[in-house]
């Protein structure tokens, strides 16, 4: 009996990929030290896995880098690949901007929200819009009934957007938008704002999500079919690389698709094949690879499994770098070298005993922060029940100037580098990723695979075996099946409908005093410059200054461009 | 003869489509032998109870996350009731207040699931329910 218990116990543990050739050493441990131990007291597990699911070994040796070079592999910060972070002296030349995500309620509510948290110390601003703007409706369309101001700000005109960014100086502070579909209208307001304050948009500095092809993959809050939503993408990069070289027209987002349910791996090739789908479409616009793309962000999540999230980051920057000289030929360093905003993870934040996520949220933003990151959102401790209270904002937004100031992991250049652990996981989730690429391109491209629903459906299997694995308890999470306790709720952040009355009398109002007859003839050009070729940014920045609302134009491109509806897979 | 099916609507009301939650209820209720028809995304309460008649179902399960509920549950509970439809058993999972749970269950909804239920928890309360 001992016999097969020592030999299953020795096999499981070893993740599959590699063929391992251990040194005569190693064998020696394994035999004289491993082997004693293990028949005396077998490990906790047959297996041990991440989060994703993903087998992890129990040691990691020279022999789990077979035939990896730290000049090719590694190289230095800076350099390609960039496995070390793109900088080359990362957060001991500046930290990372701390840019908490935050949005509800009306513009009012919001510009307060913005200016508690830049007294703070948060060195970004990062905008979140409620349901109707992201579906783009007005707040007084009859779908807005019960969402308006309560997923983030309700923003329905540029008179919203002017409130929204009152007494913010846009030529200063860096802002991120949360918006997808809609995106080049409000993106279009953002820059009539700028305007009006007299900043110069050579020198804005912020970015758009403007990510549509995670929208159909994960979060759904599409309007258009895919093709005239791509072109929407692509003059927005158009219009930036000519008129705002310093802001970022997309963020091209995995965050979505992991808390969709996706593994890490999933989220690391979805995203970045989406990435090189709008690199596809640029060049096919004509576009110069080096002109624009180095302006495209990217968006990760920070999920729990420590490691495999740095992993994650790691291999990002060295995927892209190939992709980018080997696929696309580009010759710009700042083309190459991938950059990015981190979220810690939604998903990972429990309802129950809502303190013990502080402590969660803390340790992913950990693993960004050693992955390399250029941004970051911390969640707060609440989110599992609402948006975040003052109060719980600001301990998120302290938990990162803790680690910043504190914990000394800025002090030295990627700290983990040369760990075979993570050496070897950054291989392997690299290959994994390069693996689905792969696939993604046989079919056609991202655009072809989710009108298969393929990525769609890679994410519904992977989301359906963590759950199981979670009610198998196979996964223990905190507070929710095990260690659980009951306790008092929470005093949360409440939205009530009072919110809505007051965007509906606004609306009113602007409808009232603005001329519409200048409406009228702007979004008629709107809609006859979609039913041609021309880039759609001008002719949105005109409608949007007459004061026509997010929906009106966004109907007014419904007309010509008709909706998209899923096929929905369970 | 084989005992009837349990038949459960499994339906995504709102502008929201975070549908994690709604479309993993859907495959566990499956593997647990009932038959579940997902409505997909962006169903107004209209659309629920419509299809909740000519689907003749017992148990209609929303998601909700978008804090929308206190505008969709009485929405669709006073068109279930104007259909004939009271006796079928109405879930919510998501994100709800605990401060609204006692006012929607008053308005006749069955039962609210919090988030971090187990999926098997959910299963056993339908069968409970519909043995009564």
């Amino acid at each position: 009996m001992s016999d097969k218990v020592k030999g299953t116990t020795i096999a499981t543990g070893d993740a599959p990929a590699t063929a391992r050739e251990p040194s005569r050493k190693e064998r020696a441990w394994e035999e004289n030290t491993l082997r004693p131990t293990l028949e005396k007291s077998p490990e906790r597990q047959t297996e041990f896995t991440t989060i994703s699911g993903y087998p992890i070994r129990r040691l990691y040796t020279p022999a789990d880098l077979p035939g990896w070079d730290p000049h090719r592999d590694l190289g230095f910060p800076g350099e390609p690949p960039y496995t070390r972070g793109i900088h080359s002296t990362m957060h001991r030349g500046r930290l990372w901007t701390m840019r908490q995500f935050a949005g509800f309620g009306t513009a009012e509510d919001t510009n307060e929200r913005f200016r508690y948290l830049l007294a703070q110390g948060q060195t970004g601003l990062s905008t979140a819009f409620d349901l109707p703007t992201l579906m783009g409706y007005d707040s007084d369309h009859p779908l807005s009934e019960g969402e308006v101001g309560k997923c983030g700000v309700a923003i329905s005109s540029l008179a919203d957007m002017e409130v929204l960014f009152d007494k913010i100086p846009l030529a200063s502070v860096t802002t991120s938008m949360t918006i997808n579909s809609p995106a080049a209208v409000i993106w279009a307001m953002y820059l009539a704002v700028a305007e009006k304050q007299g900043a110069d948009w050579r020198k804005l500095s912020g970015t758009l999500q403007n990510d549509i092809l995670k929208e159909y993959i994960a979060q759904k809050e599409y309007i258009y079919p895919p093709e005239p939503s791509m072109r929407l993408v692509i003059d927005t990069f158009e219009f930036a690389a000519r008129n705002t070289p310093k802001f970022n027209p997309i963020s091209i987002s995995g965050y979505h698709i992991r808390e969709a349910g996706s593994t890490a791996i999933q989220e690391l090739a979805f995203t970045l094949r989406d990435g090189m789908e709008y690199v596809e479409y640029g060049i096919r616009r004509g576009l110069d690879v080096d002109q624009f793309v180095p302006q495209l962000s990217f968006f990760f999540n920070a999920h729990n499994d420590f490691f495999e999230e740095i992993a994650k980051y790691r291999a990002a920057r060295r995927i892209w770098q190939k992709a980018m000289v080997e696929r696309y030929r580009a010759k710009n360093p700042r083309t190459w070298a991938l950059r990015f905003h981190t979220q810690t993870a939604g998903c990972s934040l429990t309802a129950q005993q809502p303190y013990n996520n502080v402590v969660r949220t803390a340790i992913q933003a950990l693993a960004a922060v050693l992955g390399g990151t250029q941004s970051l959102h911390t969640n707060s401790l609440d989110e599992a029940w609402a948006l975040p209270t003052e109060f719980a904002a600001t301990i998120a937004l302290r938990t990162q100037q803790i680690i910043a100031h504190e914990t000394g992991v800025t002090n030295t250049v990627d700290p983990l580098g040369g760990s075979y652990f993570v050496e070897a996981l950054t291989n392997e989730v690299e290959r994994g990723a390069q693996d689905y690429i792969e696939k993604i391109d046989a079919m056609g491209g991202m655009v072809a695979a989710i009108e298969r629903s393929y990525p769609q459906r890679e994410i519904a299997e992977a989301s359906y075996k963590y759950q199981v694995a979670v009610d198998k308890k196979e996964k223990i999470i905190v507070g929710v099946n095990d260690y659980v306790a009951r306790e008092k709720p929470l005093d949360i952040l409440q939205i009530d409908e009072t919110v809505a009355h007051r965007q509906a009398e606004r609306l009113a109002k602007l409808r009232a005093d603005r001329s519409k007859a200048e409406v009228d003839r702007r979004l008629k050009a709107l809609r006859k410059a979609a039913q041609g070729q021309d880039n759609l940014m001008p002719y949105l920045f005109d409608a949007v200054k007459a004061y026509a609302t997010v929906g009106e134009v966004c109907d007014a491109l419904r007309e010509v461009f008709g909706t998209y509806e899923e096929v929905a897979i369970t | 003869m084989p005992e009837k099916k349990i038949r459960v609507l499994i339906a995504k009301p709102g502008l929201d489509g975070h549908d994690r939650g709604a479309k993993i209820i859907a495959r566990a209720l499956r593997d647990a032998g009932m038959e579940v028809i997902y409505t997909g995304l962006r169903q107004t309460p209209e659309m629920i109870a419509s299809a909740a008649v000519q689907e003749d179902v017992d148990v209609i399960g929303l998601s909700i996350l978008s804090g929308a509920h206190n505008t969709i549950c009485p929405q669709l509970m006073n068109l279930l009731r104007k259909k004939g439809m009271q006796d079928v058993t109405v879930l919510v999972g998501g994100i709800i207040p605990e401060a609204d749970i006692p006012a929607m269950k008053q308005s006749g909804i069955a039962e609210i699931f919090l988030p971090g239920t187990s999926t098997q928890d959910i299963v056993a309360f339908i069968h409970k329910r519909l043995a009564r």
